[in-house]
């Protein structure tokens, strides 16, 4: 008896939408084997874990603060890879990102620039998508131009990035008020963004993200730059046949790619950290990744992707303070979800056949 | 079942009953064969008639919902490939399965051997395959390596490989899609020998003038069903074209044009040099070529000599090393890109119609204007105008016959035929000056490839010049007004097709220049 796997000519709809919610319940069930392993009470254990998520208004700040940078790096992820640019880079692109809002924006010399505050604003914002995007242009000029491994590349660059921003923290950016703590000069404080729901940290950085998440759904659904991002990803060889500029197309994907993500350092350090310090991204790069897939690389649903992304991470924090297990489990639901995830795609667009 | 077969003995192979479904398509629908030993079988059908999957039935690959077949009077357990090689079937792939970088040796010998065996039987191995190849005229050197082979002599690589596993029932899937007509007579001779040693064979085509030369007998399979058996001396082409498609087909050939209109040339080449990479032989070799308004200019040749080439610079997918392409009666420069060729006024059908005619994840209406999308007509301000957009595809579908659900379909749920057409249309609606056509009709069922040489004798009607490369003779002799020969890149001969034979043809498809002294007499003695 053999099995065989067979592509459907037109992946069902309902199968598609289906898909995600199928791994998040497999994901569920099978880390219940693992708290099971911890000698924890399953059922209590997920009742905490979605209290402290989504279980008060305190959870759910907490939960769409996180929310955001990860939205932001998973739709930075889900456009790359839609054209088949596997940027895996986001950390870095955030970190530079940061860096360069606070570039624009910090208190240098305990004033910083002498602009008008909504020049310095815009400024901010849009230095650190350049930055981002200009980071990314490098791994994606060495592919398209040497034809080097772009995952490599924009991999191991996070780590160039990191020392790099390390570097400044330690001396050009560093805060002089900081007794030797290694963090960058401040960001101006009418540059913070306000605060979304009061006496809590969730911040308007999160309608921006919201905002672009809808945006690039519109440009890939109406624009011209949306249809050759997909055609050039769904088939590349075809594309250049069919007249599409496919080097340009893939180098813009991977600006906006890096510019979202530089977006992502920016609202960071306006609407949460205020300074730019080695730690203040704890891999919110690389859980764009899974957000990205666990969305299906669609952009709206790399919102609700990276809002349960967040609230497992979240709400197993607070599970962990009441219960004997570690919040490590987090970890564990967001990658098993990704691996579930994969598989559950591969069936909505394949069907098995016996024989 | 007939009874005009060699030998009224007991079959080799019996198929009773073999259906099997795919979801809620029924791919083979009670169908019941056999073939005697000594006998040559024609199992003729369209592109998804069902003949792959019945003989993937047959060879274990899948596994039937219902029905059994006999060897040799032996059932035959289904779903398992070694109790197939065991019983004697044999199967020659349309698509080679050879390793290219081992011996002929090895790779004949290839599973043949228990891994447990301390030291391989080579010598006796060799001789054997030696045997063989005397035995049935098919002598290739063991030690040679199969990637510096012919396609001919891969071909008796795969066959002697069933032989040497002793196959007493041979399949063939489509084995003369990539022989020159001179290697097809071989292959048949060395059928004729097969049946001679009483060995039953399986000929698998779509091909009728091969099944009328090669067959004792023809099976028709239509969707599935086995709709006709006949003798093949008590039936003709034009009987089994009609059993094939369940209606009378009638293939439009080409009518002379007058000399007059061809005048004018609509694109220019001259010693257009394309070089192999790392110092491989050149892909295209010095090429002197000028298609005229009106003409079809067919290019013969065996597959990979040089037709990949040609069609990529004159497409934009490469450019020449060396020489000049120039377009139309003015000598224009030839384009860069892609998109500069369209905008030249070329039309192109690209040979891969999946993987480079169309962007097969894309909906169907953008696949319709993506070679326009710079054009206003379909964007304005960065948008796609997508009401225009489905307007201009819905032309497409009505005007060219695309059956599509929708205009949303994702294109790679279209039928090979039905993409072919979205793609003629997209290609003549602009009305090219220049078509280049890259075997516009491979794999496509009857009806659709009467459509598509219909079309474009219409556009060479309208005043189009038409590159057609095509592997398919029966084409060229009825579409071309010149075929020209490629041979390892060089134009061998460039002639008006009346000048021509299929024989001819086959000849200088080896490089050979063949004697036109017969038709072109008038030429040598003025020369003289």
């Amino acid at each position: 008896m053999k099995y065989s796997l067979e592509r459907r000519p037109e992946p069902s709809r309902v199968a598609m939408a289906i898909a995600p919610l199928a791994a998040v319940a497999c994901t569920l069930i099978i880390c219940a084997l693992l708290v099971a392993w911890a000698g924890a009470p399953v059922g209590r254990t997920y009742v905490l874990l979605f209290e402290g998520a989504f279980g008060s208004r305190f959870a759910w700040a907490e939960t769409l603060t996180r929310a955001t940078p990860i939205m932001l790096t998973g739709l930075a992820c889900a456009v790359a890879f839609r054209a088949r640019f596997y940027n895996i880079g986001a950390e870095g692109q955030l970190y530079l990102g940061a860096l360069a809002a606070v570039a624009v924006g910090g208190m240098h010399g305990g004033v910083g620039l002498d602009l008008p505050l909504p020049v310095l604003a815009v400024g901010m914002m849009l230095a650190a998508a350049l930055a981002g995007a200009l980071l990314l242009l490098i791994p994606a000029l060495l592919k398209t131009r040497l034809g080097v491994d772009e995952v490599v590349t924009t991999l191991l660059g996070n780590f160039i990035v990191l020392l790099f921003v390390s570097m400044l923290l330690d001396g050009a950016m560093k805060d002089p008020m900081a007794m030797g703590w290694p963090q960058s000069v401040a960001l101006n404080p009418d540059l913070e963004f306000s605060k979304l729901i009061a006496r809590t940290r969730a911040h308007t950085g999160l309608l921006w993200a919201v905002g672009l998440a809808i945006a690039l759904w519109l440009i890939n659904r109406y624009t011209v730059f949306g249809f050759k991002m997909r055609s050039v990803g769904a088939n590349a060889h075809a594309s250049r046949f069919l007249g599409l500029p496919v080097t340009r197309v893939m180098l813009g994907t991977a600006m906006l790619s890096g510019a979202l993500a530089g977006l992502a350092g920016a609202i960071e350090v306006a609407g949460r950290t205020s300074y730019v310090t080695l730690d203040m991204s704890p891999g919110y790069g690389y859980t764009g990744v899974v957000v990205a897939m666990l969305a299906g690389l669609h952009p709206l649903g790399v919102i609700a992707a990276s809002v349960f992304v967040a609230g497992m991470l979240v709400g197993a924090d607070s599970m962990s303070r009441a219960i004997a297990v570690p919040n490590y489990i987090a970890d564990v639901i967001v990658a098993v979800s990704l691996l579930t995830m994969l598989v559950a795609t591969l069936f909505a667009q394949y069907r098995v056949r016996r024989g | 079942m007939s009874t005009a077969s060699p030998a009224a003995v007991a079959p080799a192979l019996a198929l009773r009953g073999i259906t099997k479904r795919f979801g809620t398509l029924t791919a083979n629908d009670d169908v019941s064969l056999t073939v005697a030993p000594g006998e040559v079988l024609a199992l003729l059908g369209e592109n998804g008639a069902g003949k792959s999957t019945l003989v993937s039935i047959l060879f274990g690959h899948y596994m039937a919902d219902a029905g059994e077949i006999e060897v040799f009077g032996q059932p035959l357990a289904p779903g398992k490939p070694e109790a197939a090689l065991a019983a004697g079937v044999g199967m020659v792939h349309q698509h080679f399965t050879l390793a290219d970088n081992l011996t002929v040796l090895d790779n004949v010998m290839v599973g043949t051997e228990s891994l447990w065996r301390p030291a391989s039987r080579r010598r006796q191995a060799s001789e054997k395959l030696v045997a063989l190849g005397a035995r049935f005229g098919l002598a290739v050197d063991p030690q040679a390596r199969v990637a510096d082979l012919s396609v001919g002599e891969k071909q008796r690589v795969e066959i002697l490989k069933a032989l040497y596993r002793g196959a007493r029932i041979l399949i063939l899937d489509e084995p003369t899609a990539v022989l020159t007509p001179q290697e097809v007579d071989g292959l048949f001779a060395t059928l004729r020998g097969f049946i001679a040693e009483g060995l039953a064979v399986v000929f698998i085509s779509h091909k009728l003038d091969e099944v009328m030369a090669v067959s004792h007998r023809v099976a028709v399979l239509r969707r599935g069903k086995l709709v006709a058996e006949r003798d093949t001396r008590a039936t003709s082409p034009a009987e089994l074209a009609e059993l094939m498609v369940g209606r009378k087909v009638v293939l439009p050939r080409a009518q002379a044009t007058t000399r007059a209109e061809q005048a004018s040339p609509v694109v220019t080449l001259s010693q257009v040099t394309v070089r192999g990479s790392r110092g491989a032989a050149p892909k295209l070799d010095a090429l002197d070529l000028t298609v005229h308004r009106h003409e079809i200019v067919a290019i013969a040749g065996v597959a990979g000599n040089g037709q990949h080439a040609l069609v990529s610079v004159l497409t934009g997918m490469a450019r020449p090393h060396d020489g000049t392409i120039r377009l139309g009666p003015e000598h224009a420069p030839a384009p860069q890109t892609p998109a500069q060729w369209t905008a030249a006024s070329v039309g192109r059908i690209p040979e891969d119609r999946h993987h480079e005619g169309l962007i097969g994840d894309n909906p169907l209406w953008e696949n319709a204007i993506v070679e326009d999308l710079h054009a206003s007509r379909f964007a304005r301000f960065g948008l796609v105008r997508a009401s225009a957009g489905r307007t201009f595809a819905q032309s497409l579908v009505d005007q060219f016959d695309v059956r599509a659900a929708s205009l949303d379909v994702r294109s790679r749920s279209l039928s090979g035929g039905n993409m072919q057409k979205l793609i003629l249309g997209r290609a003549l609606s602009r009305e090219p000056r220049l078509i280049v056509a890259d075997q516009p009709t491979w794999g496509l069922d009857v009806g659709a490839v009467a459509y598509v040489r219909e079309r474009l004798l219409a556009a060479r009607e309208r005043g189009a010049g038409i590159l057609l490369v095509s592997e398919d003779l029966d084409e060229i002799f009825a579409l071309a007004d010149r075929i020209a020969v490629l041979c390892a890149g060089r134009l061998v001969a460039d002639r008006p097709v009346g000048d021509w034979t299929p024989a001819t043809v086959g000849l200088a498809m080896t490089g050979a220049l063949p004697d036109f002294a017969a038709v072109s007499h008038s030429d040598l003695t003025a020369a003289v």
